[in-house]
């Protein structure tokens, strides 16, 4: 079978439409186009129920026991913005302390940083080599004033899979609430509000296969009952919680993408792992000094960041220019700063700028996967014959003692 | 990101990788950059007896702009006298790459270690003569 390029591995960034998603959303657009708020006529009515059926979906998806705890948004940056700056002035005469971690999405970080200077305190907690918060770190740094403990499912860089059951255990049993950004993780790896104990999340539509410009928080209703203060105001929709006309065909799609993820998750990412041990194992095995960057164990199933030392990230996305992917490295970011995920799992700056990020989903096949070994193990060697330190390595020279002329 | 042509073309057909003999007297050798900055250069020089670099060579650890500048430099650098390759500046590398803001430090490196280069070739002569005891 002849491979397409350019090929796409990059699927943490972003997934393609589900051409079933697709086909779902389509009458909504221009036949079945009402408002979902218009109550009195069909076209709302037919609006409606759409809606209502994917809360549904979506709540079977992340184990949640009612779907009006389904609240829609124009994406998961916004629900994480919602969840936090939703809690701290809700529930401000409780308390001002948040937890949260340093390898959070900026969506996290970036709020977390206005509230700290409108008067929040904010522990952010550090992380392991592999990118893993320890349970016991939340619990030493929970005190009266906390309020919310948030911390992602999977980071996505590294894709390291953080224990949200222990912290949800600990967070339920000091009556502190517990957020979770779950976007990279749902369908992927286990997670389930009611059984581990999580009183918000965030998700998205476009990291599983469905629309971009849509995602929801999940508010629990009872066991606590979460209320958080509304961040956008104006007719009250979403049970006041967020208000705003809803995404109909962006909803639409987005319970399709969930029920689609709820029935053929778990086969795909055993099918994803498989794809990705077998680029692991093919680039390990021709390649020598290649850092996987993250836990083995604890990891997204289609996640692989690399580091090939001595090669610089951008340098090796320009030689393998019809796949793509991302790199940690500064001259792939717009702040020429390198990634400040692997910065805080301690991999030195250069590890950092030779990273590279593949990230496997579901339209990937054995194929692609060996077209893009063959290349990447091509062309680092090249770029290796190109580097003074691969040559100052072959000499024995031990890198880390020499005397740089930085700039 | 979108490169222009000329960084694309030295970065997929690079002139001049390679190493010249660092003990050779005639060759100076330019180490620049730092790993933990993304960005290393290592550009030598030989001049003949003219006073002329008769070749260079480069090796970089670094972004498609960093190799392409320091490929570009080695190229200009040949045929041209010692004191004639003190006058490259980043500017010229940059305006003949059409490097984007971002990438302007990439050049300003190779300018680097072209001086560098120069430098030590000739804190090599000074060795030289003075053993010579001229």
């Amino acid at each position: 079978m002849a491979i397409k390029t350019p090929i796409y591995m990059d699927y943490h960034a972003t997934t393609p439409v589900d051409p079933r998603v697709l086909d779902a959303m389509l009458p909504y657009f221009n036949e079945k186009f009402g408002n979902a708020a218009s109550r009195s006529h069909v076209y709302g009515w037919t609006a409606e129920e759409a809606v209502s059926t994917s809360r549904e979906k979506i709540a079977a998806l992340i184990g949640a026991s009612n779907p009006k705890e389904i609240v829609f948004t124009s994406g998961a940056t916004e629900a994480d913005n919602m969840a936090i700056k939703g809690v701290a002035e809700f529930y401000k005469d409780k308390g001002n302390h948040i937890i949260t971690t340093v390898i959070e999405h900026k969506a996290i970080l970036d709020t977390c940083k206005r509230l700290e200077k409108e008067g929040c305190e904010v522990t952010y907690l550090p992380v392991d080599a592999e990118g893993m918060v320890s349970a016991e770190s939340v619990a030493k740094a929970i005190t009266d004033k906390t309020i919310l403990v948030s911390v992602m499912l999977a980071n996505n860089e590294v894709g390291t899979v953080q224990p949200i059951a222990e912290i949800g255990k600990i967070t339920r049993a000091r009556g502190v609430l517990f957020h979770s950004d779950a976007v990279q993780g749902i369908g992927k790896v286990p997670f389930n509000v009611e059984t581990m104990n999580v009183d918000l999340a965030s998700i998205t539509a476009h990291k599983m296969y469905g629309p971009k410009g849509i995602g929801a928080l999940y508010v629990r209703r009872s066991k606590p009952r979460v209320r958080i203060t509304a961040q956008m105001d104006g007719g009250g929709h979403e049970f006041g919680m967020r208000s705003g006309t809803l995404n109909v065909p962006g909803i639409v799609g987005f319970g399709r993408a969930a029920e689609i993820m709820l029935a053929e998750g778990a086969e795909e990412a055993k099918r994803l792992l498989d794809l990705r041990e077998h680029l692991r194992n093919r680039l390990v095995t021709a390649l020598e000094s290649v850092n996987l960057n993250g836990s083995y164990e604890h990891r997204l199933p289609g996640n692989l960041n690399v580091s090939f030392s001595f090669v610089e990230g951008e340098a090796m996305l320009m030689a393998i220019k019809d796949v793509c992917v991302s790199s940690g490295s500064a001259c792939t970011s717009a702040s020429l700063e390198p990634s400040y995920v692997l910065h805080a799992m301690g991999i030195g700056d250069d590890l950092a700028h030779s990273s590279i990020r593949f990230g496997l989903g579901r339209f990937n096949t054995l194929e692609e996967v060996d077209f893009v070994a063959d290349l990447v193990i091509s062309k680092v060697k090249g770029l290796r014959e190109m580097s003074p330190l691969y040559e100052m390595h072959k000499e024995g020279i031990d890198l880390s003692t020499v005397q740089w002329a930085a700039h | 990101m979108a490169y222009s042509e000329k960084v694309i073309e030295h970065y997929e057909n690079p002139r001049n990788v390679g190493t010249l003999d660092k003990s050779d007297d005639q060759v100076g050798t330019g180490l620049v950059g730092a790993p933990a900055c993304g960005d290393v250069m290592r550009l030598q020089i030989k001049v003949g007896d003219d006073g002329r670099i008769e070749d260079a060579k480069f090796k970089t650890f670094g972004c498609g702009s960093a190799i392409a500048s320091s490929s570009l430099a080695t190229e200009w650098l040949k045929g041209k006298t010692v004191d004639e390759a003190a006058t490259i500046k980043n500017s010229m590398i940059a305006t003949e790459l059409n490097l984007p803001p971002v990438k302007i430090h990439c050049s300003v490196l190779a300018e680097d270690a072209i001086k560098s280069a120069i430098a030590d070739f000739r804190s090599k002569q000074a060795a030289k003569k003075s053993l010579a005891g001229a």
